[in-house]
């Protein structure tokens, strides 16, 4: 697999980032570097074998269902850029 | 059966898939300790998990994934004892984490089927494809301020139960059973509170149309539909604005579809020039959930009888049709009135049809006028069990007996009082009958001479007057046999 300016493009905007020409550029080289480091990986014959999962081998910590009860809203809303009512406040969204 | 539809130029078949998004029942969120209570003030439910601070991470909820298991027994389907939770990434406002924790490739829950079953005593199965666990987003409200959305994120990472139906609907109808089974069912085993006022259970309609014996055709999405009056609606315009496309040369683009509750009709949604790409891959921060066969065992045991086996119950105990022990049991409460009812007295085994018709036709109609649930009846089992044992042994007839009902319902008072206390019991005296009967005639004899000529329709006349004479208590089978033999000796 190759990434070319169409990709890297996409990916941005994907992402919400915006790339210059440049940045683009280095971008493509880097991964492109990446993707072909990781393609040696297919050297190796890996039929039958599970994909790995877990190196810890230890299982999913679950919690009881119980429920905190302390009201949050002015602790989450500290940090937001614009909030009123309660609510966060963002730019117009309509679909 | 037939389920086409007509265009202008052909017949239609209507191909429809449901995914079902039900709120788990929990007191806590899927992968936080938050509170999932309803109704709350806005972002007050909200933990740093929810919140999607960086650094925090998900603990899944043990009782949640246990709810998951149990729905998938009651869906008659295989329980996956490996799963794996992905990242499906997306970006919008209610959404903190930029992704949704979800389950791709390997879901909780594998293939299934319900049944749902017509008033003419057919059923059908509906194949379930899966069922996976996923986090809710938050909520999103565009209509408070004219330049701002407003967002809550009180129900960002409430668990979600995602059912996945294969496209084995044909009608509006059935989509419409369709998800009352699966609500149903979901009650039944508590793992859904099924409010679909309140959003717990709502759903995305997957709709194609063919020509019989065609190939599928390309479907479009209608998104978050809350109500089955919605769903059907949304079902029969989409279908409509396909055939039009179809019979007009044209084809079908896959979209996804809004519904506007209001105008009855859907539209494409916006921003569709970028088809979603969600980067599905494994969640690096949650391993893969493992369930044993004896978890699995042990949630089996736990599950309570559902309304297939209920429903089945009854027809064999009571001689019931399939229709109407589909109507007892599709919700929890109206099977435990019945059973309640029915139980309250011995003798009414032997009556379970006139027991079914008193819950189905005249409680419930009396409770729908005054807009009450039959969990808040005024009228409590054993006491319609009174009601309808006067019935069944003659002591009153069926249409006192609705009066008799009406009066319960609003006073309170037993039908054994209300019955004593106004006198209303039949009168089945023979000689009170015929002195009330020689009444009538006496006092119609021109009517009994044209009864008599051939004009048969009089008996009901006649019925009619002696009923109001004994103010509707006399027995009318006894009436009935009296008044014809009489009129027959005056021949």
């Amino acid at each position: 697999m190759k990434i070319d300016k169409n990709t890297i493009n996409k990916i941005a905007r994907l992402s919400r980032i915006k790339l210059d020409d440049k940045e683009s550029e280095d971008y493509i080289k880097d991964l492109n570097s990446i993707l072909d480091w990781v393609e040696q990986l297919n050297e190796v014959n890996t039929e039958n074998v599970e994909p790995l999962s877990n190196i810890s081998s230890s299982i999913l910590p679950k919690r009881e269902d119980v429920s905190n009860d302390t009201n949050s809203s002015e602790e989450i809303l500290e940090n937001a850029p614009d909030k009123l009512e309660g609510f966060f406040a963002v730019p117009k969204v309509v679909e | 059966m037939n389920n086409l539809i007509k265009g202008e130029k052909y017949d239609w078949e209507m191909v429809i898939g449901l995914e079902i998004h039900a709120q788990v029942k929990s007191n806590s969120k899927l992968f936080s300790s938050s509170s999932t209570k309803f109704g709350s003030s806005p972002n007050s439910q909200v933990s740093l998990v929810d919140a999607a601070m960086p650094g925090m991470l998900p603990v899944i909820n043990k009782y949640c994934v246990e709810q998951a298991v149990k729905t998938g027994v009651g869906l008659n389907a295989k329980i996956n004892n490996y799963s794996v939770f992905d990242r499906k990434n997306y970006f919008y406002a209610d959404l903190p984490q930029g992704y949704q924790i979800s389950q791709y490739k390997y879901p909780i829950v594998g293939e299934g089927k319900v049944t749902i079953d017509f008033k003419d005593g057919t059923s059908k199965d509906i194949r379930i494809v899966r069922l996976h666990l996923e986090q809710d987003a938050g909520k999103s409200l565009h209509d408070q301020n004219p330049s701002k959305t407003y967002v809550d994120l009180n129900r960002s990472g409430v668990a979600l139960m995602e059912i996945v139906s294969e496209p084995d609907i044909r009608t509006p109808d059935e989509a419409g059973m369709y998800i009352s089974k699966i609500r149903s069912i979901l009650m039944y085993l508590d793992t859904c509170d099924g409010n679909m006022q309140e959003g717990s259970l709502r759903a995305d309609v997957n709709i194609s149309v063919r020509k019989p014996g065609d190939e599928y055709g390309t479907r479009c999405e209608i998104k978050n539909l809350n109500s089955i009056k919605f769903i059907k609606q949304a079902i029969n315009y989409e279908a409509k604005r396909q055939i039009e496309i179809l019979e007009s040369g044209g084809s079908i683009e896959q979209n996804t579809m809004l519904f506007n509750t209001s105008t009855g009709k859907t539209r494409p949604m916006r921003n569709k020039e970028e088809a979603h790409d969600y980067r599905y891959f494994p969640d690096p921060d949650l391993l893969p959930l493992e369930i044993s066969q004896e978890e699995i065992g042990k949630i089996k045991s736990s599950i309570p009888e559902l309304p297939d086996e209920l429903k089945n119950k009854f027809i064999e105990t009571y001689n019931l049709s399939n229709y109407d022990a589909s109507v007892l049991t599709a919700e929890k409460q109206t099977s435990d009135y019945f059973n309640e009812t029915i139980n309250s007295d011995s003798e009414l085994k032997d009556h379970a049809k006139i027991v079914v018709n008193w819950i189905t036709s005249e409680l419930f109609s009396l409770l729908n006028k005054n807009n009450l649930d039959l969990i808040n009846s005024p009228v409590s089992p054993e006491n319609l069990g009174q009601l309808i044992k006067l019935i069944s042994t003659n002591e009153i007839s069926g249409k006192i007996a609705k009066d008799v009902l009406e009066d319960m319902f609003s006073s309170g008072k037993t039908a054994r009082q209300i019955v004593d206390e106004k006198g209303l019991q039949q009168v089945t005296d023979q000689g009170e009958i015929e002195k009330v009967i020689d009444e009538v005639i006496a006092e119609n004899s021109k009517m009994v001479e044209q009864y008599l000529a051939g004009k048969d329709k009089l008996l009901g006349f006649f019925v009619g007057q002696a009923m109001k004479l004994t103010k509707g208590k006399a027995n009318p089978k006894i009436l009935n046999d009296i008044l014809k033999q009489k009129l027959i000796k005056k021949n």
